[in-house]
């Protein structure tokens, strides 16, 4: 039989065009007559734009158009957010595409400039004069929440832009009996995404026609399709959005940005195709950043170690405007996350929104998991240290006991199924637990410092059931639809909404109708990201495609089964009932011999000579699927790591990682995302972060300074899963793109703080950089 | 990502790049492109005037001389780290040319090219500066010679004059039987210097005869350690001897430190201890 | 101003008129029409822009046109004819060695020198062979594999 399985770990059948170098991405494509943008950006974080004067820019070599603020103003509408939190206050301030009066952070588009070439463009831009009233500046979150600090939006009071809270329980009491209680303030840095593939769009405007074209590196064309009929005007089914091959996103190619609207618009105004494609210095500034949170946390806990109460308060960054979904990302996507895998009968949290001076923070790989699970995995581990238990024993002792089909926890959500305690086993175990802890020992007792770190983990995904998405003011729905067609030669096209962008969901939805239908899964070719031939679809983020676009086809899969087996009934002279199926093939039961191959049904039913009374004619079924419920991954991640005390460098040694995500369709696919997504958790552990200094200039503005991890600073990452079906989904599964990015980063903390205890070291802030683990180390000898 | 417009002249020789020189006022020399080409791309250089030096061959290679190797100034870092010549005569500087960068930046960058950039970042005016090297220039008036000490002369400047070449380093063989070795701090972004440390110790009758001894990245330039390189001096390169030896560089050092968001000044400073000591550590261990 | 370049790439000479600020990267891709090689940051760090100068890996991102005018250079376009896959492109696949795959034609250019200069490498050695060359999908792990994977396959071990 050939490859036809689906849960086998088959190689990816989008890789030929991406290792032979013959994909195109946004800026390989070439137009012709096309011309080239380049934007000015606001070297002021904060500023009142007296005036801008472009008028020396426009005789410049190979200058088509020079436009500002002036010349969008009233033709271009703001940037929307579409995740309008209820119940929160939320403030919604003007997000102008090019900005006319104030600049709020630097990059803020200020002017563009169209001309023959790129280079032209770049040269051009240096001869655009704005006069600005620099402001002054605020970056920390919780320093731009306190009276006093400079008001970025004149609207907006201290600078909240919505303040959400969560009650379960009564955590007030919880803590108030409390035998232990353990605290701490957790910064989770500013990130940067960091996709390889730079942003960037190229725009096609049609006179004759009214049709808008836009080429985008987008995780979801259809949300940047109704974004850009608000933003331009154009009507929605005017617009044709295409994401062609797009190199990575981790969820800063889903905001609708400026930079779109104002590659449109120039293609608009000039009738001509307008490509513009973001530097790195660029993307650093302006492609929006990741988590910026200050939280202040605290846990109860029995004297052995039992947690009775979580309570919180976050202040979570926003930047300098609202981006497309960032008021949901550390609300809905975080705070509903606060119990973790554990039994917390009592949490709560607030969660300030606040407007600072730095790039637009918006989802970035987790999404407000990765920040609600490390401030929980933080504090499990010091509660651990306060009733002098082993770290893995109290999680085992509060993990929720295994459940498959539905449990509530305080925050009110409703996990579909998890057995936290066997991944937690699992991983001890290939770690080789006890025996790290001896090594440790023994270790400890030779002068090294060697520290190991455990995680248990849960998540949301599988983005979700619409009518929640409504409840909780998202400015859209989150179903996915597929359109399966078969043609008569048997050979079947797959259409879906979403766009994965690396993923490799080319070939995981093939395996889903090969599965499903027995067709050879080389006989499937799977469509995405052009509006104009893909059926409506909600996009590729929160490890959402697999679920729900997976679960769209596997519903149109049956269908196509469904009406295969009535026409093969009518074609073998039998009735439906007693029609057997496998692998493709459909039989009269027991007799295995008489049979239709999908194949025969494909053919058949396009020519459509000898179909059933009232069967219409054609082999082709499209499902709309909104989940019932949302999907939660979890595992177990245990991390090793030694310090060098003498200069505060930490070596990760072993990373051992155990996931559910539910069935697996493609093994090698999931273990390539859990291999990436440790990776990128590790990096904010270890080295990455954004920082801007007190003038809101960014100083790690390239790759230079902002540390990604690379291949000589890793270990080889231990890969293990268990799996534990999603009772709700058609097949069983659950979701890993964000998976490793959740876990990793608590985990690798918590190793580095276990092997630091012993010198006294409580606290080192995010990114753990040598000098700073240098630092604490010096400062708990002094005494400190 | 754009570099400004330029004019971009190619020369034969090096007597035609110091006349491209002098004729083009704020001329830039361009050799293997790695320092300055990422300036220009970030335009925060913009020559009006480039020459090309890559292609004189009398500028490439390694040879014997006497006393030592002179290595040409459009020799590649990948060059010098795969040299059976720098191996027996200079093997320190082929320890660090192996840790320049990246592969690619290896086989590109020129060590001519990396020390006229006078990035205190970068590991060869390091090493150098241990070996005592030359620095062979020429210019309008002829050759002249410059100390690797004295060739940065601050933060990404150099001595050279704006119609100077640099054409050749001339470095010592390192004597027989001396360990050697170079350390470093790598950046885990740009993968420069945070602090680099090279030392080359000679032991006789079991007592260090010898020692020569230089730190970067700490300052605005490389120096030399030359009171770590006293407290060596007799001393038996026991652990106790390097640790007290390391402790000394505080003394080397200028007070025109460095730091940054990712490494400080105090903290470079601690660090030019320990890594002046895993450097004399690593060289000790070599030499004899 | 713009001066009269030729550079061989992947065997064939190509002529153009370029200015010469121009970068090598935005001659291959622009004038020559080969976009396998990316262009992924400004400072010399991503690797996405990794051809054959002459017979070595280089950035082309940080060489100017006219500097490689007379020079030979080979894409990642240039070492199969996307058919039949150079073992390396072959091992990629098998390997899992991509997800998004911008990093791919840089990373496979990358690892092709590092098989040239050390036919079998260690699992250590390809990760060091490899740091100039940065990949936010993979997490290394599959992209180490498939040159090892390679490394048997073209007989190094």
């Amino acid at each position: 039989m050939t490859t036809r399985i689906f849960g086998s770990g088959i190689r990816r059948r989008e890789d030929p065009r991406l290792i032979t170098g013959r994909a195109s991405y946004t800026d390989d494509i070439k137009l012709p007559g096309m011309l080239h943008a380049a934007i000015l950006r606001s070297p002021y974080a904060h500023a009142n734009i007296r005036s801008v004067d472009a008028s020396g820019a426009a005789g410049q070599p190979g200058v088509v158009a020079v436009y500002t603020g002036e010349d969008t103003d009233g033709v271009l509408n703001g940037l929307p957010c579409a995740w309008l939190i209820p119940g929160s206050d939320l403030k919604t301030p003007a997000h102008p595409p090019v900005a006319k009066d104030k600049v709020r952070y630097v990059g803020d588009a200020v002017a563009v400039v169209v001309a023959e070439s790129r280079y032209q463009a770049e040269d051009a831009l240096e001869h655009i004069a704005v006069d600005y009233e620099p402001l002054d500046v605020v970056i920390n979150p919780k320093a731009a929440a306190q009276d006093g600090a400079p008001q970025i939006h004149e609207d907006v009071p201290n600078n909240i832009a919505f303040t959400w809270a969560l009650a379960g329980g009564d955590t007030d009491a919880a803590f108030a009996d409390a035998a232990v209680t353990v605290g701490d303030t957790i910064t989770l840095q500013r990130l940067i995404a960091n996709p390889m593939e730079p942003r960037s769009a190229l725009a096609q405007w049609s006179a004759a026609t009214g049709e808008l074209t836009l080429w985008n590196t987008s995780q979801n064309p259809h949300i940047a399709r109704f974004l850009t009929c608000v933003v331009t005007g154009v009507p929605e089914h005017k617009i044709r959005v295409i994401a062609p091959e797009v190199g990575g996103g981790f969820g800063s190619k889903i905001p609708y940005y400026a930079d779109e609207a104002i590659t449109a618009f120039c293609s608009m105004k000039l009738g001509v195709p307008v490509k513009w494609t973001e530097t790195r210095s660029e993307n650093y500034l302006i492609t929006t950043q990741g988590r910026d949170h200050i939280e202040e946390v605290e846990m109860a806990a029995t004297s052995d170690g039992v947690i009775t109460g979580l309570r919180t308060t976050v202040y979570a960054g926003l930047g300098g405007y609202l981006s497309t979904a960032s008021p949901g990302v550390p609300t809905i996507l975080h705070g509903l996350m606060y119990s973790g895998p554990y039994n917390i009968p009592n949490i709560s949290g607030t969660v300030y929104g606040v407007f600072n001076n730095g790039c637009p923070v918006d989802a970035y790989r987790g999404a407000g998991r990765p920040e609600a699970t490390t401030l929980i995995e933080r504090l499990v581990d010091l509660v651990a240290a306060a009733v002098g238990q082993d770290p893995a024993e109290v999680r085992r002792k509060n993990l929720i006991p295994k459940f498959e089909n539905g449990h509530d926890v305080a925050t009110g959500i409703t996990y579909d199924s998890g057995d936290y305690e066997s991944a937690l086993d699992s991983c001890l175990s290939a770690a080789g637990y006890e025996a790290l802890r001896a090594e440790q020992a023994q270790a400890r007792a030779d002068g090294r410092c060697v520290g190991i770190g455990v995680s248990s983990y849960v998540e949301i995904c599988g983005l979700g059931p619409s009518q929640v998405a409504g409840a909780v003011g998202f400015q859209g729905g989150l179903w996915e639809s597929a359109i399966i067609r078969f043609y008569p030669t048997g050979k079947v096209n797959v259409m879906v909404g979403s766009s994965p962008h690396g993923q490799g969901e080319e070939t995981t939805f093939a395996q889903i109708v090969a599965g499903e239908v027995g067709v050879d899964v080389d006989d499937v070719e799977v469509l995405h990201g052009d509006t104009d031939n893909t059926p409506m679809g909600w996009g590729t983020y929160g490890s959402r495609t697999t679920a729900v676009s997976g679960a769209a086809i596997a519903v149109a899969a049956r269908k196509i089964k469904e009406k295969s087996r009535a026409l093969a009934a009518h074609l073998l002279e039998a009735a439906p009932e007693d029609i057997e199926y496998e692998d493709g093939r459909f039989f009269v039961r027991g007799s295995p011999d008489q049979h239709k191959t999908i194949q025969d049904i494909a053919l058949m039913a396009n020519v459509a000579w000898n179909m059933p009374e009232g069967m219409e004619p054609g082999l082709e079924a499209s499902a709309f699927y909104d989940p019932p419920n949302f999907t939660y991954p979890f595992g177990a991640h245990v991390a090793v790591v030694e310090v060098d005390p003498e200069t505060g460098h930490i070596d990760l040694q072993r990373y051992v990682a155990v996931d559910d995500c539910g069935v697996q369709i493609n093994p090698m696919i999931v273990e390539g995302q859990v291999h990436g997504g440790v990776v990128q958790g590790v990096g904010p552990a270890l080295w990455e972060g954004a920082v801007y200094d007190d003038d809101g200039q960014l100083v790690t503005g390239s790759m230079l300074d902002y540390a990604l991890p690379r291949a000589d600073l890793l270990p080889e990452i231990e890969v293990h899963s268990n799996s534990t079906p999603s009772p709700h989904h058609p097949l069983g599964v659950k979701g890993i793109g964000e998976a490793g990015t959740i876990a990793s980063t608590p985990t690798v903390y918590n190793a580095v703080m276990d092997a630091l205890r012993p010198l006294g070291v409580t606290r080192v802030d995010m990114p753990l950089t040598p000098e700073k683990v240098w630092r604490a180390i010096n400062d708990a000898r002094n005494g400190g | 990502m754009f570099p400004a417009q330029l004019t971009y002249h190619r020369a034969g020789s090096v007597a035609e790049a110091v006349q491209l020189l002098s004729d083009n006022e704020g001329a830039k020399l361009l050799a293997g492109g790695h320092s300055l080409l990422p300036l220009m791309k970030l335009r925060l250089a913009a020559p009006a005037v480039l020459v090309d030096i890559g292609r004189i061959e009398a500028l490439k290679g390694i040879s014997a001389s006497d006393g030592g190797i002179t290595i040409g100034a459009l020799t590649t870092h990948a060059e010098i780290a795969s040299s059976d010549l720098v191996q027996q005569n200079a093997p320190v500087l082929a320890e660090a040319a192996a840790l320049v960068g990246d592969p690619a930046v290896r086989n590109r960058g020129t060590i001519g090219g990396s020390v006229s950039h006078a990035d205190p970042a970068s590991d060869q005016p390091t090493v150098l500066t241990a070996l005592g090297a030359t620095f062979n220039v020429t210019g309008p008036g002829g050759d002249r010679s410059i100390a690797a000490a004295d060739f940065a002369t601050g933060l990404l400047e150099n001595a050279l004059n704006d119609n100077e070449v640099l054409t050749s380093i001339s470095v010592p063989s390192v004597p027989s039987g001396a360990g050697s070795a170079y350390v470093k701090f790598s950046h885990p972004a740009s993968r420069y210097a945070v602090v680099g440390a090279a030392a080359i110790l000679s032991v006789s009758g079991g007592a260090c005869s010898s020692a020569s001894v230089a730190v970067g990245g700490v300052e605005t330039k490389p120096a030399r350690a030359s009171s770590v390189e006293a407290a060596l001096a007799g001393s038996d390169l026991g652990d106790a001897a390097l640790d007290a030896a390391a402790a000394a560089v505080g003394g080397d050092l200028s007070g025109d430190p460095m730091g940054d968001v990712f490494a400080s000044a105090e903290y470079r400073r601690a660090m030019a201890a320990v890594y002046v000591r895993r450097a004399l550590g690593a060289a000790a261990s070599r030499a004899g | 101003m713009t001066v009269p370049v030729e550079i061989t790439i992947n065997g064939k000479a190509c002529a153009g008129e370029v200015e010469e600020r121009q970068l090598l990267v935005h001659f291959i891709r622009e004038n020559a029409g080969l976009t396998g090689t990316k262009v992924g940051c400004d400072t010399s760090q991503c690797g996405t822009c990794t051809v054959q100068l002459d017979g070595v890996s280089a950035k082309s991102c940080t060489v100017l046109t006219v500097q490689a005018s007379g020079s030979s250079v080979t894409t990642i376009e240039g070492i199969s004819d996307g058919v039949d896959l150079h073992p390396l492109q072959e091992a990629f696949w098998n390997n899992h060695g991509l997800q998004c795959g911008f990093c791919t034609p840089g990373m496979i250019m990358a690892a092709s020198e590092l098989l040239r200069n050390n036919p079998s490498p260690t699992r250590e050695e390809i990760r060091h062979g490899l740091e100039g060359n940065i990949c936010r999908c993979t997490g290394y792990q599959n992209i180490v594999s498939a040159v090892e994977d390679a490394a048997g396959k073209m007989g190094g071990r």
